[in-house]
């Protein structure tokens, strides 16, 4: 019985996966392992773990979802391990769900905190776009499998410690692995650097159409401010793909982020929890946006955002 | 070539979600097809009419989940199958196996879903379906182009970037939101899905559901994480309410 944190190289959140399973490993009396795929351990190299295995094979240099599915089933053979802990990216949404299926069991994704009760673990996750949250247990018997939402456990908070490094060579053939995954590209260098901005105007579903833009816009003038927007704005069109803030999108830590709009869906709330101070407007006042924020207004936004823009030239004259 | 489209029945975005003893209170809530699978079913319509072949909807759920079926006949899909039943206590592996066995005499040359749902989003379903029929998937698409037997499909990555992968049919394909623009049913459309088939298959002839591999023990509202300060009531008052705090206060303006 042992866990098993799977980590991607050079990855703020594989730390946090690990910080979480070394947590789950000192509350349940579990030792915890680390696996790397295709290289990159070093880095784990003094931190508390019963062992670091790098994962290599020809047939994993790049990444498949049949590669590591089956390399990973293969480790977690020889471990024996009971509970796997990925952190919840985009490539561990593409093959964790895989992994676990092969054990005939379900990845609990994307957990944002974890009880352990009478030896049992149980994990909490957002439901309904964040607007719920759902405590999840395990039936059967295990493996168990669980991602770890960016953000939900503290990097800085691994442990410290050594461990020792081997190499695990699965067994893999070329006609195993169905997909031919070609280079990552940008689709253009991103003109808008965002990370740098002090002030940003994000504007979410809520402005309905893109002429309302100009209601933000008006916002973001009086304050020298940068335009940002959540995806399904920049999706339909309404602003450039390289102002949109979230997982697929920028990650901006400005001293006041407005959004305007958002209800917060955690791939917007990823992109721009780091702000200093959050200002919501929403009309729903269960919004997820309104959990994170410093200060909300509960209102619309096409009354609202004129009046802010009205208090702030009063205050300039 | 047949496209399987697997939609899922949601509460509808806007729907104020009421918690009873640890449960969704669902006695009044309306519905609406899951947003990412409104896009796969696009996508799926879109390379019928480049390629020919037929869209073949499929949908589990109770009755109710029948309106989200018609309206995706009205868009264009050809027929659907309703996997029909009580599926609360379902987790993604129970549907993933329902939706796997409804599609195994189908053999359907690429099946396309949404990469999550806008409800439990555990954003696997698909992948699992994949596994189950023994399909090579990939997740988070935005493009599909097919030509002869194989596709070059785009793959969303994190950061702003992007990657092609290739693969052979059959394959599952899960697709990202806002990759297409979503069609409306036309009047015509509407008139023919009346005529449409849509096969019945109940749980139980499917086997019925295998014993969950995870159970929700209860469902509970979200704690502030941080002290919010909140504005009610008149614009004009929480603007300046507003405007004083991030000056004073927060001493970021």
């Amino acid at each position: 019985m042992s866990i098993l944190a799977v980590l991607e190289q050079g990855n703020r959140m594989s730390l946090e996966a690990l910080a979480a399973s070394q947590q789950f490993g000192a509350e349940l009396g579990l030792p915890v392992y680390a696996a790397v795929v295709g290289g990159g351990s070093a880095e784990l190299a003094d931190k508390k773990l019963d062992g670091v295995y790098t994962v290599e094979h020809a047939l994993l240099s790049a990444y498949t979802a049949d590669g590591y599915s089956l390399a990973l089933h293969q480790l977690m053979a020889k471990l024996g391990s009971t509970l796997v802990v990925f952190p919840h990216t985009y490539q561990v949404r593409d093959f964790a769900p895989k992994l676990a299926t092969s054990f005939r069991k379900v990845l609990v994704s994307d957990c944002i905190g974890h009880k352990v009760e009478n030896g049992q673990i149980h994990f909490v996750r957002q439901v309904f776009q964040g607007k719920i949250n759902a405590e999840v247990s395990f039936a059967g018997n295990p493996p168990f499998f669980a991602s770890v939402q960016a953000g939900a456990w503290r990097a800085d908070s691994v442990m410290a410690g050594s461990c020792t490094a081997e190499t695990f060579t699965p067994e893999l053939s070329a006609a195993q692995i169905r997909t031919k995954p070609l280079e990552p590209f940008r689709d253009a260098e991103r003109a808008v650097d965002l990370s740098a901005a002090q002030i940003i105007v994000s504007v979410g579903r809520g402005i309905k159409e893109a002429e309302n833009i100009a209601v933000a816009q008006k916002l973001a003038d009086i304050l020298g401010a940068e335009m940002a927007a959540s995806r399904p704005i920049c999706d339909n069109g309404w602003m450039p793909m390289e102002r949109q803030v979230g997982s697929s999108g920028q990650t901006v830590a400005p001293k006041i982020y407005f959004a305007i709009g958002i209800s917060g869906a955690i791939q917007h709330l990823v992109g721009m929890k780091g702000a200093k101070t959050v200002v919501a407007i929403n009309r729903d006042p269960e919004a997820p946006i309104f959990e994170i924020a410093d200060y909300g207004i509960v209102g619309d936004l096409f009354q609202v955002v004129p009046a802010i823009v009205d208090e702030l030239r009063k205050a300039k004259a | 070539m047949k496209i399987a489209v697997c939609i899922k029945q949601v509460p509808a975005r806007d729907s104020v979600l009421r918690l009873d003893g640890g449960r969704l209170q669902d006695s009044d809530l309306s519905y609406e097809i899951n947003e990412p699978d409104a896009y796969a079913l696009e996508e799926g319509l879109q390379l019928k009419e480049k390629h020919g072949g037929e869209v073949v909807v499929v949908c589990a759920g109770p009755e109710r989940v029948g309106s989200t079926i018609r309206e995706a006949l009205a868009k264009g899909a050809d027929r659907a199958i309703h996997i029909e039943g009580d599926l609360d206590a379902a987790d993604p592996l129970g549907t993933a196996t329902l939706i796997a066995k409804a599609l195994e005499a189908e053999k359907p040359d690429l099946v396309l879903t949404g990469l999550q749902s806008d409800d439990l989003g555990y954003g696997q379903t698909g992948v699992i379906v994949a596994e189950l029929m023994g399909l090579p998937h990939a997740t988070i698409i935005m493009s599909v182009e097919v030509s002869a037997s194989h596709m070059k499909i785009k793959r969303e990555l994190e950061n702003g970037f992007f990657q092609y992968v290739e693969v052979a049919l059959p394959a599952l394909l899960t697709m990202q939101s806002g990759s297409n623009k979503l069609r409306y049913a036309t009047l015509m459309g509407i008139k023919k899905a009346k005529t449409k088939e849509v096969r019945k298959v109940d749980v139980a002839a499917l086997g019925g559901l295998p014993e969950a591999a995870v159970t929700t023990v209860r469902m509970f509202l979200p704690e502030r994480s941080k002290q919010s300060q909140i504005f009610e009531g008149d614009p004009r008052q929480a603007a300046a309410k507003l405007i004083e705090k991030l000056r004073f206060e927060a001493r970021v303006l």
